[in-house]
């Protein structure tokens, strides 16, 4: 199939595109709007917040989530802050310097005009939060307050305590039960998408299963919005919830949206090391920590000692060491892969010998031990609640963790995929962020996508249609996707075997983790294209779901996301193959300067790898949409 | 899902949330939970206040027969001459007998309300950290109270239940009365059952009333001891003494 | 360590349910209540027998799916933790651990350990928002929110909606979360409008899922982001003062 990736960016200056697009775009008269009907799947930051508004313009919603409620997707979990170009702190913020660092982050791998549109209407976000209530931090004068965050040189990013994706989030929930009382919005809860029904090549309405009942349901609109955030459980641990899953977009790539990308994830350097073999998931600490803590290893190798009977000289602060200039302060990437290599060469410390130490000792005979609680107090709270270790006396272990996700469903300028009214926001999408994501930028994006972006770039796809109803569903292309879904979950209940739905997933996650990790090397990845089809094989012939479909079965459910995980985890491994580079989330260790740090290939390399699904067992095909960058300079990072 | 209210509503309209109130603004704050709190809460406030006051008249008993008594003829001829004999008397006991209806009409709905609230208890052990025995025995002890005060009125208000009653011999029918152990240590049992009710009725009064402030909000449990403990040791005080022989004839 | 978890297990909303006792050998301390529960599961799934059905997800004490009374005590004996984050290194004096449901009439029982909350989105959707449309907001630094102001209103926003509140509460209340959620927005000056009809929604939609509040507290101490009483205390106040507000006044100041 010949697939031509138009992301569709707006002609004329950089900064006018947003404007001249909004104007040109076509409009849905407002008495019109009503005649629509949007089906929203993912209740986090971005479906909630464009549910939401697409609500208060008078479409008609359909959200499925598969919580409880909306108020617990995964936005909830994020700490630090959602950044903003508002300058309130004077200090030479501008939409042109959030758009050059986003871009610059990202290592030159995303879109400069999206890019530029998220700087936009980042200001417009911190507007709409604060009407809504969310309860960001104040200055004494009633003023909001602003922090410094990941390195930035501009105080830009705007917070709640530590719970600042929890306001957000509630902030968008509440403006979307609001809608749900007025009835614009119909909510379904636990109701897992698990097809996309597409028809004549437009993407008209979902399936999805009921978990409590295990009723199979479609649900047909004008336009389905996926945000269902990101993969970066395919890893097993990560800091992602444990329900965070791959499936509504994967089922969307198997019916022909291009996935971008795979291969970009995060790896977040300060977190919590596992403790044992049945550890469920890792918790990030923030990454503020770094800013007086001193990272260090014992010298010598397998040195069992405890941390205050190893004397100075047998310490090593390889960070410092290695990187004067920036020391424990070094980008994300590059502190998580000094951490790996110290504790690949047995320097690591703990029961396991799994992490190295963050040590605040010399920072409290600095400081005095207040002002760390007063800093830190709720993270070393927090960490010795976890590991019971109090961290005033015993350094803390800390280690990296997948935490986010930069690929996701191809999008064009609209956030529409290659499947026409088809559109995907927030994490699931791979737009903003190129191969690595600022941090506190991940609220934004998802908040841009839902309040300002889709509400605006949906009539064009809408207009259009005005007049034409729903593909009703009972059409055979609902029938076959019903068909479908009933068969695979009765394909996963009958395989009767004899390891659990877990034991696969933390099986994937381990091949994941030592050959498609921090660092990805040729024989590392073409061994993991091997055993990911053979763990994949050996799941449906020996994986045991026990219960039925009829009732509130969670094997069940999680055995249909690791069937999918164990599908995308070859496609990420194969993407991360192909980029024979190392850019911002993927660092193949054939690609780096003479100093370990990561080499792009610019040449070869600056463009967007989308895949094409083309049936089980082919290879996928790529497509290429390639990037230009015309209002920033390509240049190499160095942190010496 | 099954609201507590209205087991003949469908589901349907309970997912959209109908809620069906009375329009008359007395009767839809009285169908409200919270309504009925702040009810009880001004109603146990009044019933504080005669507490206390009951506490202080009765205390007369320690100065003399003469005392006492003065001061039970003067509740009869309060307000006059302004009012007939007994008026301002009875619109006071009018009032307590509203007060104490409200209260217990309340207690008793909330109570049926609650029990709704949970049709299927723990089947295992709680293990309560801050809910007390005071604030989990209100309606036994709020019971108690109840029916001590019908025994209270039979004995020294009727005279039904104290062979020796005379009518307006306030000190004699007291002395009476407590003279009997069994009735001095059915009183003494009572104001305990009361200090408890006392106890966290007094501190559950202000969040129900939405007295709050975290400046004096140290004050209100400080207040809500020293009560419950002035009236246990004022209203115990007399049938203990009576009884034991100190105050007598 | 070694300890018998003994678990309610009910196979649907209107089954019957009874407690199993499983004995767990070798676990570690360091792990949390709910690796437990994975342990056990995949124990039992090996064994051929169906797992125990709980919700929860971040694991990480902020969504607020994990629901469990663990010895007579919403989300366990540890302060200001939510189950997710209670581990067993604090459990090591229990031979037997008892684990039940929420139980309350608003919080019916779908399977084992899982209950339906959607009553607590009944609440948010009968009031618990200031309306703001999208786009129509003015500068944010316009609205001057004093300090305090604004972290007595965090402090009531830390509300993670998990309710154990309503399940700790003798009386199956649900005054604590609507109070946390009402006094969020009414703190603020953004919420001032819609203050007075907001109350009247939410505790009317609340007193039509739970109990009532009788100040036992109980609440406060279960609530894993020990959230204060103090907003119960707000939320009735402004329940009685909004029976007596005349609604054409409420553009006033004072």
């Amino acid at each position: 199939m010949a697939i031509s990736l138009d992301g569709g960016i707006p002609s004329g200056s950089i900064e006018r595109k947003w404007d001249d697009y909004k104007f040109s775009v076509k409009l849905v008269n407002p008495a019109n709007k009503r005649k629509f009907n949007v089906i929203v799947v993912g209740s986090g930051l971005a479906g909630a917040s464009a549910a939401a508004t697409l609500a208060e313009l008078g479409y008609r919603v359909t959200m499925l989530t598969f919580h409880d409620s909306p108020r617990r997707a995964h936005s909830i979990a994020a700490q630090g802050g959602i950044n903003a170009a508002k300058n309130y702190q004077n200090d030479g913020d501008s939409v042109q310097r959030l758009f050059y660092d986003t871009v610059k982050g990202g290592d030159y791998r995303s879109r400069e005009a999206n890019v530029y549109r998220l700087a936009q209407v980042s200001v417009n976000i911190i507007d709409q939060c604060v009407a809504q209530g969310v309860p960001f931090a104040r200055e004494y004068g009633g003023l909001l307050d602003n922090r410094s965050f990941g390195g930035a040189q501009v105080s830009r990013t705007f917070y709640a305590r530590g719970q600042t994706g929890q306001q957000l989030l509630l902030g968008a929930y509440q403006a979307l039960a609001r809608q749900v009382r007025l009835g614009n919005v119909e909510l379904n809860n636990r109701t897992e998408m698990l097809d996309l029904v597409v028809k004549d090549g437009v993407a008209c309405g979902v399936v999805a299963r009921h978990l409590v009942t295990g009723a199979v349901r479609s649900f047909s609109g004008h336009a389905v919005v996926l945000a269902t955030g990101g993969y970066g459980n395919v890893f097993f641990l990560s800091t992602n919830a444990k329900a965070s899953n791959v499936t509504a977009a994967w089922r969307a790539h198997k019916r022909g949206a291009l996935m971008a990308n795979p291969c970009y994830t995060q790896i977040h350097p300060t977190c919590i090391p596992a403790s044992d073999d049945f550890q469920s998931k890792l918790t990030l600490m923030s990454e503020s920590l770094r800013n007086d803590g001193r990272i260090w290893v014992p010298a010598t190798p397998n040195d069992v000692r405890s941390p205050d009977q190893i004397p100075e000289s047998d310490r090593d602060y390889y960070l410092e060491r290695r990187y004067p200039a920036f020391g424990n302060l070094v980008p994300r990437d590059v502190a998580s892969r000094a951490a790996k290599r110290e504790v690949d060469s047995g320097h690591g410390v703990g029961p396991i010998q799994n992490g190295v130490y963050l040590d605040f000792e010399s920072a409290v005979d600095r400081l005095g031990r207040e002002v760390i609680e007063e800093r830190y107090g709720n993270l070393f709270q927090m960490y010795e609640r976890i590991t019971g270790e109090d961290p005033y006396k015993k350094p803390m272990r800390i280690y990296p963790a997948v935490h986010y996700t930069m690929g996701g469903l191809w999008v064009d300028y609209n956030l529409m995929s290659n499947v026409p009214g088809l559109y995907v926001l927030g994490e699931a999408n791979f737009s903003d962020h190129g191969a690595n994501r600022l941090g506190a930028s991940a609220l934004m994006q998802g908040l841009a996508d839902g309040y300002f972006v889709l509400p605006a770039t949906i009539g064009a796809h809408l207009a259009p249609l005005l007049g034409t109803e729903p593909v009703p569903t009972d059409d055979p292309v609902f029938r076959d996707a019903e068909a479908n879904v009933d068969a695979q979950v009765h394909r996963l209940l009958s395989v009767k075997g004899t390891k659990t739905v877990d034991h696969f997933h933390r099986e994937l996650g381990k091949i994941m983790w030592d050959h498609c990790g921090m660092a990805r090397s040729a024989e590392s990845l073409d061994e993991a294209l091997t055993s990911i089809p053979a763990l994949r094989d050996e799941f449906w012939s020996d994986v045991r779901v026990l219960g039925e479909n009829e009732s509130f079965n969670q094997s069940l459910e999680r055995a249909g996301r690791v069937a999918d995980f164990l599908e995308f985890g070859e496609l990420l491994v194969r993407d991360a193959r192909h980029r024979e580079e190392s850019c911002g989330g993927h660092f193949r260790v054939e690609h780096q300067t003479e100093e370990g740090e990561a080499l792009r290939n610019d040449d070869d390399f600056a463009y967007v790898g989308a895949w094409e699904w083309t049936g089980e067992g082919n290879t996928p095909e790529l497509h290429k949409e390639s990037l230009t960058f015309d209002n920033v300079a390509l240049a190499q990072r160095s942190y010496k | 899902m099954k609201t507590l209210q209205d087991s003949t509503k469908t589901s349907d309209d309970n997912a959209k949330g109908s809620t069906r109130r009375p329009t008359n603004p007395i009767r839809r704050f009285w169908s409200s939970a919270v309504g009925k709190k702040w009810v009880m809460a001004v109603s146990g406030l009044a019933l504080l206040g005669f507490v206390f006051v009951h506490m202080v008249g009765n205390l007369k008993i320690f100065l003399g027969a003469v005392h006492l008594d003065e001061y039970a003829e003067w509740l009869r001829t309060l307000g006059e001459p302004a009012l007939p004999r007994t008026v301002v008397l009875w619109g006071m006991r009018l009032g307590l007998i509203a007060a104490f209806g409200l209260h217990i009409v309340a207690a008793a709905q909330l109570t049926r309300m609650n029990h709704k609230a949970r049709p299927v208890r723990y089947q295992s052990r709680r293990d309560y950290v801050a809910a007390n025995f005071a604030s989990r025995t209100m309606r036994w002890t709020g019971v108690i109270i109840a029916l001590f005060l019908l025994f209270h009125l039979a004995d020294l208000t009727w005279g039904t239940t104290n062979p020796d009653f005379v009518r307006g011999d306030t000190y004699d029918n007291v002395i009476a009365s407590f003279e009997r152990v069994p009735v001095a240590i059915l009183y003494i049992l009572a104001n305990i059952a009361l200090a408890i009710h006392i106890f966290h009725g007094s501190w559950s009064m202000f969040q129900s009333l939405g007295w709050n402030n975290p400046r004096w909000n140290p004050i209100r449990r400080y207040f809500a001891v020293t009560f419950a403990a002035v009236i246990a040791v004022g209203n115990i005080s007399i049938p203990l003494l009576v009884v034991t022989g100190v105050v007598g004839k | 360590m070694d300890l018998n978890l003994k678990v309610w297990r009910q196979a649907g909303p209107d089954a019957t349910g009874r407690f199993e006792i499983y004995p767990m050998h070798d676990v570690s301390e360091d792990m949390s209540f709910l690796e437990l529960f994975d342990v056990l599961n995949e124990q039992l799934e090996t064994r051929g027998e169906e797992p125990v059905a709980f919700d929860h997800d971040c694991r990480e004490g902020i969504c607020g799916s994990c629901a469990m009374m663990i010895d007579g005590r919403a989300h366990g004996p540890e302060r200001g933790t939510a189950t997710c984050q209670l581990h067993l290194r604090k459990l090591t004096d229990r031979e037997t651990i008892t684990v039940e449901p929420w139980r309350a009439a608003g919080f019916p029982i779908i399977k084992d350990l899982a209950v339906d909350r959607s009553a607590f989105d009944r609440i948010v959707e009968a009031g618990g928002y200031i309306t703001a449309p999208t786009g129509a907001a003015r500068d944010a630094n316009e609205i001057l929110v004093p300090k305090q102001a604004s972290d007595a209103a965090m402090d009531a926003a830390a509300c993670i909606g998990c309710g154990a509140c309503v399940a700790a509460c003798p009386n199956g209340a649900g005054q604590l979360f609507t109070a946390a959620k009402y006094s969020h927005l009414s703190l603020l000056p953004q919420g001032q409008p819609e203050r007075f009809t907001r109350v009247v929604s939410m505790v009317e939609e609340m007193e039509r899922w739970f109990g009532s509040c009788t100040n036992h507290g109980e609440c406060e101490a279960a609530c894993p982001k020990e959230i204060s009483v103090n907003f119960i205390a707000m939320l009735n106040r402004d329940y009685v003062k909004a029976q007596f507000k005349n609604p054409a006044l409420s553009g006033q100041r004072h």
